[in-house]
């Protein structure tokens, strides 16, 4: 997939986290976190991330992050759904 | 493969797009946890819900609760999109909306057979349940309730239900006589459950409250509800009172006694117990049990 567009996933509730992807003029998926958990658990939600853009086929992607206490699986959901929206796909490859 | 069997006193919807509620579901002590895809969430954030539920259901670990999902109806894009990730999500049952015919559960039957079979899941694994929320569909109950053998239950759906019929809904729920009546008849003369429609004014403990008697005395199994607050009160009016329990036990052992003198004919306090006292009293044992209040 290649990313097309700017596009949003998720709130600023609690348990959210709000993913936002945009192209990337250079190489590399670039990922921008805030959350009140980072010290502990940045790099986790980090690696969920990048993860979840290598499995869709993404190498180039500017990311920004806004956690609010998301489980894995919901930063999973939110990365994918911001993904899909960015590249214009509603191919969805259905991996847990 | 479906369990037709299991006790849904309470079914509770989700919306399906939102992750606090999503990963606390389990804590309340509902029986049936059912993610909702449809009229809670946006058109604009479905696919974020698809996500959302699909990621839960395949990392959160929801214990004995029985996972279904509310897809959206599956004439639109959406719908058939929902079943393609919740099949593969291995949900429980999925809950199909606005069911008007038999003929909409075929399809649907269909869909989730080529799902599974392309995953390499045992057909007939996953199970389905029919909303029914209209003039249509509750005429077609009969044949709906027998349109698939994956069929765990059919429910009403009364906010869609009364809109369609020209009236709206009332404390004494009279306008849903008819549909309740209906929905119940099919799905007992088609051995599934029949459920009840969610009650929205959750502040109204009292009126909830004689909406569920109303229900459990008609023989529904369950209700949807859209609050834990409603667990409570639905557990308690399903629950045997000591007596009924007694009584159940009393014919439990009448039945024990009487097989173990090797007689054909079972009597209690000199009457005969005959078929239905011993359905009603195993059902009894078994929402008592369910309740914990027997062991």
């Amino acid at each position: 997939m290649e990313i097309k567009k700017t596009a949003t996933a998720g709130t600023l509730e609690s348990s959210d986290i709000m993913v936002t992807v945009a192209p990337s003029s250079e190489k590399g998926i670039h990922i921008h976190l805030t959350s009140s958990v980072a010290m502990q658990f940045g790099p986790q939600i980090k690696e969920v991330i990048t993860s979840c853009a290598k499995r869709l086929g993404i190498d180039d992607a500017e990311i920004t992050a806004v956690d609010q206490g998301a489980l894995d699986c919901v930063i999973k959901a939110r990365t994918e759904t911001a993904l899909y929206r960015a590249a214009e796909s509603t191919d969805y490859k259905w991996e847990a | 493969m479906v369990d037709h069997e299991r006790l849904r006193r309470t079914m509770m919807f989700i919306p399906g797009n939102n992750p606090a509620m999503i990963k606390d579901a389990y804590i309340y002590g509902c029986d049936s946890i059912m993610f909702d895809l449809e009229d809670s969430v946006s058109p604009f954030e479905k696919d974020a819900a698809r996500s959302l539920v699909f990621h839960a259901l395949t990392t959160v670990d929801y214990g004995m609760k029985e996972k279904v999902v509310r897809v959206n109806a599956l004439d639109t894009p959406v719908g058939i999109a929902d079943l393609e990730a919740m099949v593969r999500a291995h949900v429980d049952v999925i809950r199909l909306p606005k069911t008007e015919k038999p003929e909409d559960i075929v399809f649907c039957d269909e869909q989730v057979t080529r799902i599974e079979k392309e995953i390499g899941l045992k057909v007939g694994t996953t199970g389905l349940m029919a909303a029914i929320e209209s003039a249509k569909g509750v005429l077609n109950a009969p044949a709906i309730a027998v349109a698939s053998n994956r069929l765990i239950g059919i429910a009403l759906g009364a906010e869609d239900y009364v809109t369609d019929m020209k009236t709206t809904r009332s404390p004494e729920g009279t306008e849903l006589f008819f549909a309740r009546s209906m929905i119940l008849h099919a799905a007992r003369a088609a051995g599934i459950a029949a459920l009840d429609t969610v009650y929205s004014d959750v502040n109204n403990e009292e009126g909830f409250r004689k909406e569920v008697t109303l229900i459990k005395q008609l023989g529904f199994d369950g209700k949807s509800i859209i609050n834990p607050r409603q667990i409570a009160p639905v557990v308690e009016i399903f629950t045997p009172t000591a007596k009924e329990i007694e009584k159940a036990q009393a014919v439990m052992a009448a039945i024990e006694e009487a097989h173990k003198k090797g007689s054909g004919v079972i009597s209690l306090k000199g009457k005969m117990v005959d078929r239905p006292i011993v359905l009603r009293a195993e059902r009894t044992l078994k929402l008592a049990k369910a309740a914990k209040v027997l062991k």
